[in-house]
């Protein structure tokens, strides 16, 4: 909602507040000034008045219907018919204003507007640098769930009050504060905190292109430092976000697409992609052999097409099945049909293909296009796209060679760019390396992780990131790679890891050598088990602990100590 | 003419010239001020301050802002003479209600502040 609508809604509510007090104002002020103003008799018979403040007692205890009786003596026979009087109209008074209050506290601008607020506070009270997250879908829910896992902070905008209130049901460990709002309207992500100095960047992912087009150019408009990434669905609104210089736009159709292809012609890139940006504490997906041959490709929407021009790309043969071949502009030599029936599978010879893309936009047809394919053909490839989450079971139940879910590969992609920057870099440069150099580091990493999904850290030689290491640097002593990755309990251990990648100011080296001589500023994109990062800890912050893994002696630390071992 | 500007224009005034009623006369005599004179200052004051909820305007804010004052003074004079007459069983000595007409006093300056800036807005609508 936006800052002024706010407003007005205040100022509408404080105005509709208005009637209901005036009345019980008037009831007051008419029931007291009665009271006083009529003779009342006391104990002896004598005349009296009630004075205000008594007045103001009885009529306050009488007209809430609480009634304490006559105070301080029997009233008069007009007192009582003044309080007859008072009464009913106090208690209507009371009640009508009631109403009306509460009312107004259940209206649901006035709602939104304390909804919006506590938004608002939630966001400013992040500690921590965070992310926007615009449109919390089953890709968005995942981006979100899985920050949460890496411990990284979100604040969602979503258009649609469902969304909102599963967020709140959401069993996350941080808090992310949601907002009910149209993340194309500016105010709305300034109140999600898009211009505080912790907000670290900003992710559209709303299914309309024109509102993540406009969620980008707001973003670096009014932050340009923010990074920004972004789902494009058309090439026309991809190239229009890279115009402004949107950090990372996301073709949804097309990175799936691109996913697939290389699990197909390139397994072990695939193995090597999927390992390094899986969720942690995963299993590692197995290697496999995909075979070579003609490949089966059911559906030629968006995704399929993509689908079939990396294929093509890469060389693999295709045969198209697609029930509507004329709407999709289908290639000539097309299979009319789903796919789902023996038949049309048959007449795309499929005793002759080596693997089949169950790829349409409906989970039931893909399922069933898998379980036909499998009675006709045991011996084929199967993979299947999987378009909503909610169907896991079902997937996992058909024992499939590869299920590619989009949103979790979307996520995973956005997720890596968010946590490890360096991450991306290092599979770009991944991507033009020979299969020999691909499998023999998936072979590496197999013997490293035991079956878990390596954890990624990034090591920066600052003097905030490896205080040890940089002064060593900075007093001319050298440092080589090797002795960080050395165990400081024991220094003929080796750690549990590896170096991916060393970026020194634009120059990028992939799997740095062990004796690498270390320079101030390098980053370092390390992998390895689970809980390895922090035993490296120690040689980064411990100069002590990083002197002993150079030379193997535990200098003496503090001055007297000094003292005592240089006599 | 807006129906709704006579009524909040009277009140505003209404609240102003019943509190200078109340305050006129010597500070410390009790025959010179009237307690219903109070008590009609009061609730006029209460329903002015009502009326200004929900303007807009920054006028409008402090407009409200002078009558809360105004109501927190003449309460409090209503509360003082309350534990003056009620408490001490003597009834009012002059001390005391000096004390109370001070207190009023304070809010007839707040009454007079609201009084000028109404027309003030009203001579700016006019330019």
């Amino acid at each position: 909602m936006q800052a002024r609508t706010r407003n007005r809604v205040v100022f509408l509510i404080l105005r509709r507040m208005r009637v209901p007090l005036l009345v019980l104002i008037a009831v007051y002020a008419i029931s007291v000034l009665g009271l006083v103003l009529l003779p009342g008799i006391d104990a002896e018979g004598r005349p009296y008045r009630l004075d205000f403040f008594h007045a103001f007692y009885i009529v306050t205890y009488t007209i809430t219907t609480i009634g304490y009786g006559e105070l301080p003596y029997s009233f008069s026979v007009a007192q009582r018919l003044w309080m007859v009087f008072s009464i009913y109209l106090g208690v209507i008074g009371w009640v009508y204003a009631l109403g009306a209050l509460i009312a107004l506290a259940r209206d649901p601008a006035f709602r939104q507007v304390l909804v919006a607020g506590r938004f608002t506070a939630g966001v400013r009270r992040l500690r921590e640098p965070f992310y926007i997250v615009c449109g919390y879908g089953d890709t968005g829910s995942l981006v979100v769930h899985d920050m949460d896992e890496h411990g990284l902070h979100a604040v969602v905008v979503d258009i649609d009050p469902d969304r909102i209130s599963e967020l709140t049901l959401e069993d996350l460990s941080i808090f992310v504060p949601g907002l009910c709002a149209d993340a194309g309207q500016p105010d709305n992500l300034l109140a999600a905190g898009l211009k505080l100095p912790l907000c670290a960047g900003i992710v559209a992912l709303t299914s309309n292109d024109a509102v993540n087009l406009k969620v980008a150019i707001t973003a670096k408009m009014l932050n340009p430092g923010l990074r920004v990434i972004c789902r494009a669905d058309t090439h026309d609104t991809e190239v229009n976000m890279r115009s402004f210089g949107t950090d990372a736009v996301i073709n949804p159709f097309d990175a799936f697409a691109k996913h697939l292809a290389m699990a197909v012609h390139s397994p072990d890139l695939y193995l090597l992609y999927s390992w390094l940006t899986q969720t942690p504490g995963q299993p590692l997906p197995l290697r496999y052999q995909p075979p070579r041959g003609t490949w089966l490709l059911c559906g030629y929407g968006r995704f399929g097409k993509a689908v079939q021009r990396h294929l093509n790309f890469e060389g693999v043969e295709t045969v198209i099945i697609e029930n509507e071949p004329e709407m999709t502009k289908a290639p000539k030599g097309t299979i009319h049909g789903r796919g789902t029936e023996a038949v049309t599978l048959r007449e795309a010879h499929i005793d002759k293909a080596v693997g089949i893309v169950a790829g349409t936009d409906d989970d039931a047809n893909n399922l069933s296009i898998i379980v036909t394919a499998r009675s006709l053909n045991p011996n084929l490839f199967q993979v299947a796209r999987q378009n909503a989450r909610e169907n896991d079971a079902l997937f996992e139940a058909a024992r499939l060679d590869l299920v590619m879910q989009r949103s979790r590969i979307i996520s995973n992609r956005i997720l890596s760019r968010i946590s490890t920057p360096l991450l991306t870099q290092f599979l770009r440069e991944a991507r033009h390396q020979s299969n020999d150099w691909v499998s023999e580091l998936v072979d590496r990493l197999w013997r490293l992780a035991s079956n878990r999904t390596p954890d990624l850290w990034t090591v920066e030689l600052t003097p905030d990131g490896a205080p040890a290491v940089h002064a060593a640097l900075s007093g001319n002593r050298e440092v080589r790679l090797g002795t960080l990755q050395n165990d400081a309990r024991g220094r003929e251990q080796r750690l549990n890891c590896l170096a991916l990648l060393l970026k020194r100011g634009e120059e990028l080296r992939l799997l740095p050598d062990d004796n690498l001589a270390l320079a101030p500023g390098d980053r370092i994109l390390m992998c390895g088990r689970p809980g390895v990062v922090n035993q490296m800890q120690w040689a980064l912050v411990n100069a002590s602990a990083l002197c002993y893994l150079q030379t193997g002696e535990w200098r003496a630390e503090g001055t007297l100590w000094r003292w005592l071992t240089d006599r | 003419m807006n129906i709704e500007k006579v009524i909040f224009s009277f009140f505003i005034v209404l609240a102003l010239t019943l509190n200078f009623g109340f305050f006129l006369g010597d500070i410390d005599n009790p025959a010179h001020h009237n307690v219903y004179e109070l008590y009609a200052a009061i609730v006029v004051n209460l329903i002015a301050t009502v009326l200004k909820f929900g303007e807009r305007t920054q006028i409008g804010a402090v407009l409200l802002a002078t009558s809360l004052v105004a109501d927190l003074q003449l309460i409090a004079a209503a509360l003082f003479w309350t534990i003056a007459t009620q408490t001490t069983g003597g009834g009012l000595t002059p001390a005391m209600m000096a004390g109370i007409v001070a207190l009023s006093g304070g809010a007839l300056l707040a009454n007079v502040i609201s009084v000028v800036l109404l027309i003030v807005d009203i001579a700016t609508l006019r330019r």
